[in-house]
């Protein structure tokens, strides 16, 4: 075959495209390969990551290489399987290059299913080269795979490898330099029954949408078995004539009774049979239990399987709460000594304010949980490079399903208890487009780190004489996190039957076997995923930073002697006072609107707001006098402003308000639109509202 | 010759031959192409502690669906020999 021109010439790079199953040890390869030269984003209008990577040939000239995501086929199902498919077809040309070499990464102990992909990939007619991964698995389950014969059956080059052993790379990296690649020999036979409609459709895509011939038949093959039509932005559409063809034989085969894709399907697992056959002797029995289904006896069982899953999310919760406070004391540290130094460097004035109050102390107040952001990264790696997670999902289907979820949005809901950004970032496994927004929009009811400093505030300052006791302690959190937690299941339920009615969801998972974790590749995917939120929310938390900032700072009044009376006449005052009428109704004041305003900071931003609005001087280490201040505050006229039932109304509201401007940022990113966080805005606080609204008129009635 | 029964009322543990499952919905047609065809053989290892979804050995994998797909499975089990 006659190379594409570029490569012939040199100059331009080679691209190739990695391919493989998920769990096939595909990002482990492309790392490798990679190392750290790697730009990661999305595929434009599509939340699928997008991972290119320049690696170097054997006489040293770059190669790109686009890391394509997991896929089982390329008849999508999930928005990453119709990316795969796309770009592969060449119909993203506008942001991904068609590939022209593809390297496919099997994985050797599951050779039959893996191939499946494979075999649809070889109807391209493109160059391939075929790595066959975990020869070590497969030698352990008895499985001696002849890549020699392999080789000769298929026309390609196959290398043998254990990526996580770094064997096999060598192989590939030289396969990959070959200046000219064989064509495969991939001869298998379309089902009788459905080859004329492959010729017609064929036909149509060469002449309608001007495919090459061999892609549109590829392509035409994939129509019969796309059942959901799977389109994402980004992808070109087909012509209208394919799509009436394609149309029309499926309704001539629905009236035929015709099993169309069954029979398609069918075919090439049969001619995967006959290839494995000849190329693979099983040499054990099988019958033999694998290390992995020990495992999974304990980690699934009735009882301990319950016990493992507490044990993990124990473990995860302490790790954040206990390893993650060092270094947010150091940030803190650090933070303020970075404001003093900027104090002391420059001469007084609203630019230093700016500078020391604004910019360092409201960036700081994110980035201190930067620390517990990062261990719940780690930890949904780990979780998902040993095999755990799948289990994890395993085991609480039954209960998500009752509000019409399925087990995948388990985790990333749990975390979202410690920071929602790590849990909606962690969504991305859930393939069912609807199934992952419906989770991404709950996931911030669960009450995060940065809502304990006010729920504490506020338990605190709950009882007048002071001692509260702790029983009604424990109890108020509890039922604080029990509050969002039965909010974002019962929301998740209305979602599910009303705006985002979809197909129930499906439970058709693979349960990978249990690996050593990849700490190297864990560890790569978390500094990956917080440059991204920094790079996300940092700017807009920049920009709110300062924005409060000048609020709370302007109008400058002459006579203002201290600084409760300047926040008093400022625009953040106003801006209390405007929205007083419409808070009042929940027992707050303009003060606390003044807090709940500087909130969409960070939610913990709160204490030290209302620390300033009420005027005290703020204390870290002591809240007796901020207490001891919101004991005797009092409307105009006397009347104490934090009573027992204004404190858990504002807490109730802290449960569910939309407050946080990171976590808004990274749901535009994750749903990529501006609609969805605004929702959230707007259905979040306005349940916390109305919400509050019957807990305080109520109770006030009630006489609390 | 054993009668075919739906997967999910296989016994813990049995190994069966696929008969078939609707042609049409979109869950079917992933099965299929997971490796599920007419003739394949899969075992039933187990179901997750609250009694779904079911957990299958198939092609020397092991994958997940929810009894209200495999009620439509039709298996016919492997009697030791």
């Amino acid at each position: 075959m006659s190379l594409p021109a570029h490569v012939k010439s040199g100059t331009k790079q080679p691209v190739f495209a990695f391919v493989g199953n998920p769990n096939c040890g595909k990002s482990t390869l492309f790392n490798a390969l990679t190392g750290l030269k790697q730009k990661i984003g999305n595929y434009p209008g599509v939340t699928v990551e997008r991972k290119v990577g320049t690696a170097y040939s054997q006489h040293g000239q770059p190669m790109t290489v686009i890391d394509l995501p997991g896929a089982y086929s390329l008849a999508a199902r999930s928005p990453d399987e119709a990316v795969t498919r796309d770009v592969l077809l060449g119909r993203r040309t506008e942001d991904t290059q068609m590939p022209d070499r593809i390297v496919c990464i099997v994985d050797g102990s599951n050779l039959e299913r893996n191939l499946y992909l494979v075999h649809q990939i070889l109807d391209l007619g493109r160059p391939v080269i075929l790595v066959v991964n975990m020869m070590d698995l497969a030698d352990k389950a008895g499985l001696k795979i002849r890549t020699g014969q392999l080789e000769q059956e298929l026309g390609i080059p196959v290398i043998a490898a254990e990526a996580s052993q770094g064997k096999g790379l060598i192989e590939l990296k030289l396969a990959m330099s070959r200046p000219d690649l064989p064509l495969p020999h991939h001869r298998w036979d379309v089902p009788a029954a459905i080859s004329p409609a492959v010729a017609e459709l064929q036909a149509s895509l060469q002449d309608s949408d001007q495919r090459p011939p061999l892609i549109a038949r590829a392509e035409a093959l994939l129509l019969l078995t796309d059942q959901d039509q799977l389109r994402v932005a980004g992808s070109q559409p087909l012509s209208d004539r394919t799509t009436t063809i394609l149309d029309g034989w499926k309704k001539r085969w629905v009236d035929e009774n015709t099993d169309w894709s069954g029979t398609l399907v069918g075919a090439r697992y049969d001619a995967i049979g006959t290839l494995v056959a000849g190329c693979v002797q099983s040499s054990e029995n099988t019958v033999d239990q694998s290390t992995s289904d020990k495992i999974d006896a304990i980690v699934t069982h009735g009882f301990w399987g319950w016990a493992v899953l507490g044990g993990i999310m124990t473990a995860l919760f302490l790790s954040i709460f206990t390893l993650a406070e060092h270094p947010m004391n150091w940030i803190d540290a650090g933070t303020v000594a970075l404001a003093d130094a900027a104090k002391a460097g420059m001469p007084a004035g609203d630019l230093r304010d700016l500078i020391t109050d604004g910019i360092i102390g409201g960036v700081g107040g994110v980035v201190i949980f930067l620390p517990q952001i990062l261990i719940l990264f780690f930890f949904i790696g780990m979780l998902e490079s040993t095999g755990y997670m799948a289990r994890a999902a395993f085991i609480m289907d039954r209960l998500m399903s009752r509000v019409g979820l399925n087990g995948k949005s388990f985790i990333p809901l749990l975390s979202s208890y410690a920071c929602a950004i790590p849990g909606i970032m962690a969504t991305r496994t859930i393939e069912d487009p609807k199934d992952r927004l419906v989770t991404i929009l709950v996931a911030p009811f669960m009450s995060c780190s940065a809502r304990l400093p006010v729920y504490l505030l506020m338990i605190a300052a709950l009882l007048p004489t002071g001692e509260v006791p702790l029983m009604t302690k424990v109890g108020l959190m509890i039922l604080m996190y029990a509050l969002g937690t039965i909010g974002a299941f019962g929301f998740a339920w209305l979602f599910k039957r009303t705006l985002l009615k979809g197909e129930p969801p499906l439970m058709i998972m693979e349960l990978p076997p249990y690996r050593r974790p990849k700490v190297k590749d864990v560890a790569l995917q978390m500094m990956e995923r917080c440059g991204l939120f920094l790079k996300r929310a940092g700017t807009i938390i920049l920009a709110i930073s300062i924005v409060l900032w000048a609020l709370t700072t302007y109008p400058k009044s002459d006579d203002a002697i201290d600084p409760a009376q300047q926040v008093a006449q400022s625009y953040a005052g106003k801006a209390g006072k405007l929205i007083e009428p419409v808070i009042e109704p929940l027992g707050f004041n303009w003060e606390i609107g003044i807090g709940l305003i500087s909130s969409f900071a960070a939610r913990e931003v709160f204490v030290s707001a209302t620390s300033v609005v009420i005027n005290v001087e703020e204390d870290e280490e002591d809240t007796a006098p901020l207490l001891e201040a919101l004991r005797n505050a009092t409307w105009p006229g006397g009347r104490a402003l934090f009573t027992p039932l204004v404190c858990f109304t504002l807490m109730v509201f802290y449960v569910f308000a939309m407050q946080c401007v990171s976590t808004l940022a990274v749901v535009k990113r994750e749903t990529n639109s501006w609609k969805w966080p605004l929702f959230q805005v707007g259905y979040q606080t306005g349940f916390a509202w109305l919400l509050c609204l019957i807990i305080y008129q109520t109770g006030t009635a009630l006489g609390f | 010759m054993a009668d075919s029964i739906a997967l999910s009322a296989l016994p813990i543990g049995t190994s069966a031959k696929l008969v078939k499952f609707p042609l049409s919905g979109s869950a079917f047609l992933r099965l299929r192409e997971m490796g599920l065809l007419p003739g394949t053989t899969l075992t039933l290892l187990r179901t997750a502690p609250l009694g779904d979804p079911l957990e299958i050995k198939v092609r020397g994998y092991n994958l997940t669906l929810r009894k209200s797909e495999a009620d439509h499975v039709l298996v016919e089990p492997i009697t030791a020999p």
